[in-house]
């Protein structure tokens, strides 16, 4: 065969491999994708038996654990005093904690329900390199430098 | 002091900007002296840089909290080993750690390379101080390392306690020593192709820097993954996050790149795929950078700074712009001078390896974007978790481990029937035989993905060995020497080659570990109080006790357990969780110090056999109560100090904190005096050690390759090169008399 007819045959097939693997991959993506939402979009319309993930800030104040449960809840970022109370089993990062943005595979408890059940050790929290002090930190270590813990005090 | 860092960084930006002039202007006019100009430019800001660099890490280092980045970073009880690490745990300390340490490297390149590559080097010293200016440019105008408090703090908020590990000292720099080290090729290869100058000269170059660039963004990356392993309490090492994906995209197409650049200095061919590849790893180089400083991907989280996206956005559109027009642009210097003979062949096995390199690279790429495409796409952020990336890249891993076994044991141009049996005989041997013993181990065959992979490494490391036994075989007899002596003669003269088999054997057994421990690991998460036990994949786990210490910095409850198989003792285990006082007066003055930023210790029993890993997440609900009551005494007890005088009486207070921390120790103490059940995960894996001593194998491999050859050795690659560069001018002035 011509050399570069072979070429081109080789070319073609290389391509056409390559345009199904990725269509492929583009397919699966879509479909295995979780949609990420906010508390307020799941209140109002999450389904049960699908599986979202909810993001947000766990709500200060709202952390509970009792035999081997932790119950918190999820603040909508958009709509101040919205929240969804999850239900989680498994694994908690260490960097969880209250006021801390956190990802979590939850399915709705029933229909029109406020609970929402989360996938076991489904947890994310954000890689420990990201987390900066708050401006309002360094603010109030300069008006309040009694507010510090004694041994701090006493090394200062 | 911070004056005069602020304007040692000025000064910097200022040495950058003229060094690129000089630079560009001694290329167009021919005038050396600008030439060598420029390149001192890039000498004097490393000075100006170290110094800058310095400045600050002292600051750290006395607890200077004048300086903001000091006070948010550090503190006075931090310890000394973690104040020197601070600096890059911030984002303006991590800005000044990456230019300082290109400027490190460039100068580096440049006094290597001052005699080589004249025509190149001027355009790669403007590329490399175009990216100092770049960062000079954000540290001077927008995230300043040297701003100041107006009043400083008596103290500082201290390190994030999840960044206190041995690692932080080395894990950052020697990621960001790989981002800026694959900055050096990506700056010459913009050189080569602006200068067109495209034989294997610049490859020649700057081949040791992209080999160095591979082995510290690998050093890096396997030290982030131990560290999550021993420090995060998850139990894991690899958990697709988009800063693991950032880091691990660069070095996929790296690793292409350093297999691939053998094949242009060996038969001038793949010349327009080495150019884009070494293009796409800079530019991925600098992504991961961005992924990690900008915050993009996770802008759901309250704490990333994301000030940075959009100059980061206008140099990588710039960097892809730039690499697509200037390949296009050289279409036709970047012509192949061979064709590839024939699909059995250690060429076409390497193209094959780095089709697959790029595709996993693609696929990572496309799943750490997905978020963001998605949102484009649908107007819905959606995200893909680890198993949608399991899917694709273990099939491509299992493919790119086979051909690290198998290029190696394959000639150059065209294999015949006779060399691959010659060759490939033992190794398919050694994965036979270790797949049928295999299949007798009872539960191997639940798993048949861990067990075919286990064929291929047989497979892989029956290859290496064979190949050293007949190098030293070859040489015992040609140089007399006894085996031991005739195997580091061997290595020692060929680096590059035998370092390479050595990375893959290292390789192959980092992934055997990976498959091993995550298809037949055991988990199980109990609750348990004292004397209470479990049993986990044949071992009895018993809590024997639980235990406590107050210390300045953190309360720590930890337990220690004792683990048994058959009667017989096999380890005692000691896990703990330490709390990091809050700084947050809202939860009360004894509460603050119980709800703060905690961080797991795990409690782990290597072998290589098998890990025995156990975390414990104590629950602090039933001191709440005691807490609470300690809270309002502690407060009315404050008040009646502030009372009793205008000016508060020092003494009273500090008395008032020694009871307040008596207090405390107390009421963590009775996590051991009345214990109460605690949560505990428990993990059996097996061969998890393999993942490391893979690592250390391989990484050892890549300092092989990468430490210069004996005065002997490098005689005979420089007449190699030589006969090369001939060949490669002959062939111009051929085409040169062609055109004319």
């Amino acid at each position: 065969m011509d050399p570069s007819r072979k070429r081109r045959i080789r070319l073609v097939v290389a391509l056409t491999a390559a345009v199904l693997l990725s269509s492929a991959l583009v397919y699966t993506s879509f479909s295995a994708g979780s949609d990420e939402k906010t508390a307020g979009q799941l209140l109002d319309s999450a389904v049960p038996g699908e599986t979202y993930t909810l993001a947000g800030t766990v709500e200060p104040g709202s952390v509970r654990r009792a035999d081997g449960v932790l119950w918190f809840r999820i603040m909508d970022p958009n709509r101040p005093g919205v929240s969804a109370r999850v239900r989680y089993t498994g694994l908690v990062p260490d960097p969880f904690r209250e006021g801390r943005g956190v990802m979590v595979k939850v399915q709705r408890s029933g229909a029109g329900s406020a609970l929402f059940i989360a996938e076991k050790d489904s947890m994310v929290t954000k890689c420990p390199s990201k987390f900066q002090v708050a401006p309002e930190e360094l603010e109030r270590r300069q008006a309040d430098p009694d507010g510090l813990p004694p041994d701090r005090r006493a090394a200062a | 002091m911070a004056g005069v860092g602020h304007a040692l960084l000025v000064i910097a930006l200022a040495v950058a900007l003229y060094g690129i002039g000089a630079s560009l202007h001694g290329a167009r006019s021919g005038r050396r002296a600008w030439v060598d100009s420029g390149r001192r430019a890039v000498y004097a800001l490393a000075g100006v840089l170290t110094l800058a660099f310095a400045l600050l890490e002292a600051a750290f280092l006395r607890s200077d909290f004048s300086f903001q980045v000091v006070a948010s970073h550090s503190s006075t009880t931090t310890p000394a080993f973690y104040k020197a690490t601070a600096i890059w745990s911030s984002q303006e300390g991590s800005l000044l750690l990456w230019v300082w340490l290109l400027s490190l490297w460039s100068s580096l390149v440049l006094f290597l390379a001052r005699r080589a590559v004249r025509e190149i080097a001027p355009y790669a010293t403007a590329v490399l101080l175009g990216f100092a200016t770049f960062f000079l440019g954000l540290l001077v105008f927008m995230e300043n390392p040297f701003a100041t408090l107006a009043v400083a703090p008596a103290e500082g908020v201290g390190l994030n306690p999840l960044l206190r590990h041995p690692a932080m000292m080395f894990h950052p720099p020697a990621l960001y020593s790989g981002y800026t080290l694959f900055s050096i090729p990506f700056a010459f290869a913009v050189g080569a192709l602006v200068a067109n100058r495209l034989n294997a000269e610049w490859i020649h170059a700057t081949r040791r820097f992209a080999l160095a660039a591979w082995l510290f963004l690998g050093v890096g990356i396997v030290l982030g993954a131990r560290w999550s392993y021993t420090e995060l309490g998850w139990g894991g090492y690899w958990a697709w996050d988009p800063v693991e994906n950032a880091s691990l995209m660069p070095w996929l197409t790296g690793t292409a790149f350093i297999h691939s650049i053998m094949i242009q200095e060996k038969r001038g061919m793949l010349k327009t795929w080495n150019a884009s590849l070494i293009l796409a790893t800079g530019t991925l180089a600098i992504l991961g950078t961005f992924l990690v400083r900008s915050g993009i991907l996770d802008s759901i989280h309250a704490f990333g700074a994301s000030t940075l996206g959009v100059p980061f956005l206008i140099l990588i559109a710039t960097m892809v712009v730039g690499s697509i027009g200037l390949v296009l642009w050289r279409r036709d210097a970047l012509r192949s001078e061979h064709r590839l003979d024939s699909l059995l062949s250690r060429e076409a096995a390497f193209i094959l390896q780095n089709v697959l390199l790029v595709a996993m690279c693609f696929v990572i790429f496309w799943g750490t974007f997905f978020p963001l495409i998605s949102e484009a796409v649908t107007g819905s952020k959606s995200s893909v978790g680890p198993p949608w990336f399991d899917r694709y890249t273990t099939p491509v891993a299992f493919a790119i481990v086979a051909l690290t076994g198998i290029g190696p044991l394959i000639p150059w141009r065209r294999a015949t029937v006779r060399n691959l049996r010659r060759n490939l005989a033992v190794p398919l041997a050694a994965a036979a035989v270790a797949l049928v013993a295999l299949a007798l181990v009872p539960g191997v065959l639940d798993e048949p993905k861990a067990w075919a992979f286990a064929g291929i490494v047989a497979f892989v490391v029956a290859g290496v060995a064979q190949e050293l036994w007949r190098g030293t075989r070859a040489r015992r007899v040609m140089a007399q020497e006894p085996a031991p002596m005739a195997l580091v003669s061997l290595i020692r003269r060929n680096r590059r080659r035998y370092g390479g088999y050595i990375v893959h054997a290292g390789f192959a057994v980092l992934l055997l570990g990976v498959a091993i421990s995550s298809s037949f690991e055991r988990s199980k998460d109990v609750s348990m109080q004292p004397g209470d036990r479990t049993s986990i994949a044949g071992y009895d786990v018993r809590y024997v006790r639980a235990t406590t210490r107050t210390g300045s910095e953190k309360i720590v409850f930890g337990a220690v357990l004792e683990v048994r198989k058959d009667g017989r003792h096999v380890a005692t285990l000691t896990t703990t969780r330490g709390f990091y006082p809050s700084q947050d007066p809202s939860l009360g003055i004894v509460g603050r110090f119980f709800n703060g930023e905690a961080e797991s210790e795990v409690g782990l029993r290597a072998g290589l056999g098998r890990d025995i890993w156990v975390v414990v997440a104590p629950d602090l609900l039933p001191l709440q109560r005691i807490i609470e009551e300690g809270d309002r005494t502690f407060a009315a007890a404050m008040r009646s100090v502030a009372r009793d005088g205008a000016d508060v009486d020092g003494e009273a207070l500090q008395q008032l904190f020694a009871l307040r921390d008596q207090a405390i120790a107390g009421v963590a103490r009775r996590w051991v005096t009345r214990p109460w059940p605690a949560d505990f995960r428990l993990i059996v894996s097996p061969m998890a050690t393999w993942i490391w001593i893979g690592a250390i194998i391989t990484l050892a491999g890549g300092a092989i390759a990468l430490w210069p050859a004996p005065a002997g050795g490098r005689r005979k690659v420089t007449a190699a090169y030589a006969a090369r560069l001939a060949r490669d001018l002959a062939r111009s002035s051929r085409e040169a008399a062609d055109v004319a």
